[in-house]
């Protein structure tokens, strides 16, 4: 039996008396494609924080690769492999979109590769992961300069620099045009086809629908959904609560 | 550029400075330039912790004297040759810097700053209440009768401070263009970002406190010689605080040249107006241009200059 | 160390007295702190400003300090949010809070402090009152009027806050805006508008504090420094923004003050707070009543 990538057992989060997520349990297979939806505020984005060490949690554990990351800092679970993009971008301001990707590069990348990067390496490297999202024309430009859908897609360049083995890619869609989704998609599912596991988070039902082998439903803080996106989607509970508004 | 030959370059820079002063023949240029060059130490110490990483230290004044202090103590057990009293500063005052930062350097910058702003006046009042070193009353610290190599003592005070202003200026160069440098930019643009990147932001933050309170250290561990007499209130004298922050953010915070620009300008002002006029009045001075810059010219001189290039390519 | 009881009870009370004044201090941080997040380390230099006033005022025509203090408390406000404009278009609109912001109060206390050494001098400055001199006695215990009048007026005022803070509209909304600015608006209250006010409030309660401290004690200009350290360790003890903490937090470190004070000596007391402060910044930075 192989390890799961990523094994999530009762996870809980509060902030005060407010609970955010409710007795998580999950798993994802290697080189699974999964979607996550739900309602705003259901908490999506909070359990992608604690999975990633962004946020501590209040009790459950979770294993990435067999490895319990419990404790770990978000920076130490990214060189293990869990890499995620914002949903709201943030890119480091000072700097042109080539250094923002080199950051990962040179911190998450270097720490495991070790010599294999030289300095040539690096900047061809660069150039290419901007290119896989269309940015690399605007290689030498600053944040300031992109608009929303360029900054979501540095966002996710800047994931994917990191050589993940699993790639959380929250809402990175949002805004884009049909054919900007599509070219999107593709790569997420050429990145899938390399051999990483990504977990997508999205409202637009035709990207989660045609790409996720599973579909796992959150609505407030809970899990209520997990399975073939088909059959989820006739559930009941998830039409009341997700589908019918 | 190097390193190692921006180094070079700089020791030349250096070499010609003093030899343009020994030629003046002028001691107060000796005095006065002392000032100035320990000023582009601490600006420059400061702004790898403040300009680079984003983390502003109200508590020069404590890491500074705290390297005077360690001169004095040593003087009265045994006096030893001022670059040793320079390398122990540096070493308390960066243990220092690495104890207030693993303490505080967990939680949001706001609170590490008030933190430092603490720890200047505990050490002051430990200082002030120890009487091994002088405590209220002071301390005098007599100057040995030759110096090293040279001919005066203020000149070879002054040799040092140059010195140890090219290793601190290379250095912050040096880590600019590194890997550290990117560390560093990541953390005062969005740590939680960094984090996310892969960036260990809470080793590396250590880093730069610790090498900023080291150089701090190294820079005061001098003064007790150079001023003859030393007590807490003009060791721990709220100018070096503020200096320390208006260097750099007068003359621009992102490269290792806008804290020798501040430096420079403002220690040169500093010194004309406090012969002219007063000393509590250039101090109003330097609070004034501090408030006006980071208004008016939040990027400092070095963006000025960089604003004026990109509008008139020549 | 000559632990008598009257030493010790004497030690306690004005422990409570310096406590309630140092809350209403700190009540001013607790706003633009605790609440409104602006890192106002210049606050003391409006305190000691307000010193001054009460001084001149008293010197010139003798009128009581803290009616004085009172008078002014339009200004003050008035000052609070002209300054608050300025941080806010200069750096919170551009996102430069931490580093610009910081040092932007920084110098304002700074230039505060050097122009009141330029104006006043560093002599020692103190009020003429009625209630400076005497002392009531109960029992065994000295209750110096000039500590117990600002104590007792000190918690009134922190009494007068907390009711504005959760009992109008606008108090309501000032503790929102640190919350939530979206439902904030989506409330028709605009959230530059409130911080402004409460910002007013913060720097208003100042001239308040100002009168009191030259009743306790005599000023000079550099006074304010000492004070940066006890606002923020009570501001932050006190569970940030939350007033009835600051009240307890302020006469916690008043009795250790006072304490150290008469048995230790008075040399050792800026250590206590700012020691205060960098131990609760390092093992519990959500204050005692955490928030």
């Amino acid at each position: 039996m192989t390890t799961a990538v990523l094994e999530v057992e009762n996870l809980s989060k509060r902030f005060g008396g407010f609970v955010a997520l409710d007795d998580i349990n999950l798993c994802v297979a290697p080189g699974e494609r999964v979607g996550l939806i739900g309602p705003n505020g259901s908490g999506k984005s909070t359990l992608v924080n604690c999975l990633c060490g962004t946020l501590a949690t209040q009790s459950g554990r979770v294993r990435f690769d067999g490895q319990p990351v419990d404790g770990l800092s978000a920076h130490q679970r990214t060189r293990l492999g869990m890499a995620r993009s914002f949903q709201l971008p943030r890119p480091f301001h000072s700097m042109t979109l080539a250094d923002n990707v080199r950051v990962p590069l040179l911190y998450a990348v270097a720490a495991r590769a070790g010599a294999r990067l030289t300095a040539e390496n690096i900047e061809a490297r660069c150039a290419e992961l901007l290119g896989l999202v269309g940015l690399d024309a605007k290689a030498r430009r600053w944040p300031r300069d992109l608009t929303q859908v360029e900054m979501r897609k540095l966002e996710l360049a800047r994931a994917i620099a990191a050589e993940p083995k699993l790639l959380i890619a929250d809402e990175a869609m949002a805004g884009l045009s049909h054919s900007e989704v599509d070219d999107l998609l593709g790569l997420l599912v050429r990145l899938n086809e390399a051999g990483i596991t990504i977990i997508m988070i999205e409202h637009i039902m035709r990207a989660v629908m045609s790409f996720s082998q599973r579909l796992i439903v959150l609505v407030s803080g809970r899990k209520i959904a997990d399975g073939v996106p088909q059959d989820v989607l006739r559930d009941p509970e998830v039409e009341r609560a997700y589908l019918g508004q | 550029m190097r390193s190692a030959i921006f180094f070079i370059l700089a020791v030349a820079v250096g070499a010609a400075i003093f030899a343009f002063c020994q030629l003046i023949n002028n001691e107060y240029l000796f005095f006065a330039g002392y000032v100035v060059l320990q000023y582009v130490v601490l600006a420059t110490a400061w702004n790898i912790l403040g300009g680079y990483c984003g983390y502003v230290n109200f508590g020069t004044a404590g890491f500074f004297a705290l390297g005077a202090y360690c001169t004095v103590a040593i003087h009265k057990l045994f006096p030893i040759p001022l670059p040793l009293n320079m390398l122990i500063g540096g070493l308390v005052s960066g243990t220092v810097g690495l104890g207030t930062g693993y303490l505080t350097l967990r939680l949001r910058g706001a609170f590490f700053s008030i933190a430092t702003l603490a720890l200047a006046v505990v050490v002051q009042t430990l200082i002030t209440n120890w009487d091994f070193v002088g405590g209220a009353r002071g301390a005098y610290v007599i100057r040995p009768a030759h110096a090293p190599l040279l001919g005066s003592y203020i000149e070879y005070l002054f040799v040092l401070q140059l010195a140890l202003a090219v290793v601190a200026v290379t250095a912050a160069r040096a880590i600019e263009r590194s890997r550290l440098g990117y560390g560093f930019a990541t953390i005062r643009d969005d740590e939680l970002a960094a984090e996310a990147s892969g960036v260990p932001t809470l080793r590396l933050k250590l880093i730069a406190t610790t090498l900023s309170g080291a150089l701090m250290g190294m820079a005061g561990a001098p003064l007790p010689y150079y001023v003859g007499y030393l007590d807490p209130s003009s060791g721990f004298n709220l100018a070096y605080a503020v200096n320390s922050i208006a260097m750099p953010l007068v003359g621009g915070t992102m490269t290792w040249i806008g804290p020798v620009i501040g430096a420079i300008l403002l220690g040169a002002i500093q010194q004309i107006a406090t012969v002219t006029i007063s000393s509590a009045a250039n101090l109003l001075i330097v609070g004034v241009v501090l408030v006006a810059f980071v208004i008016i010219a939040p990027n400092g001189i070095v963006g000025l200059i960089e604003t004026q290039l990109r509008k008139n390519p020549t | 160390m000559d632990l008598s009881f009257e030493l010790l009870i004497n030690a306690i009370v004005s422990g409570l007295l310096l406590g309630a004044f140092y809350a209403a201090v700190t009540s001013g941080i607790s706003i633009s702190f605790g609440i409104l997040d602006i890192v106002n380390i210049a606050h003391p230099a409006f305190i000691i400003l307000g010193s001054y006033i009460a001084y001149s005022v008293n010197a010139a025509i003798g009128l009581d300090p803290i009616l004085t203090s009172i008078v002014m408390l339009p200004l003050f406000y008035a000052l609070g949010m002209a300054v608050y404009q300025i941080y806010h278009v200069s750096f919170e609109r551009r996102g430069q809070e931490g580093l610009r912001g910081l040092a932007f109060f920084f110098g304002l206390l700074f230039i505060t402090e050097v122009g009141l050494i330029l104006w006043f001098g560093v002599d020692y400055r103190y009020v003429n009152a009625d209630y400076i001199g005497p002392t009531l006695h109960i029992g065994n215990v000295d209750l110096p009027l000039r500590m117990l009048i600002p104590g007792l007026v000190s918690v009134l005022l922190i009494v007068l806050l907390q009711l504005y803070l959760t009992h109008t509209f606008i108090g309501r909304a000032i503790m929102a805006v640190s919350q939530d600015q979206l439902a904030l608006r989506l409330m028709a209250a605009n959230p530059v508008r409130i911080k402004r006010i409460a910002f007013g409030i913060s720097i208003a309660t100042a001239a308040l504090a100002g009168a009191f401290l030259i009743v306790i004690q005599p000023v000079e200009p550099s006074v304010g420094r000492e004070y940066i350290g006890r606002v923020f360790a009570v501001c932050v003890l006190g569970g940030m923004g939350s007033l009835p903490g600051t009240l307890i937090a302020g006469m916690l470190l008043g009795i250790v003050e006072s304490f150290t004070a008469t048995f230790y000596g008075p040399s050792w007391s800026p250590a206590v707070s700012f020691g205060f402060l960098l131990l609760t910044l390092a093992f519990r930075p959500a204050g005692l009543l955490g928030r």
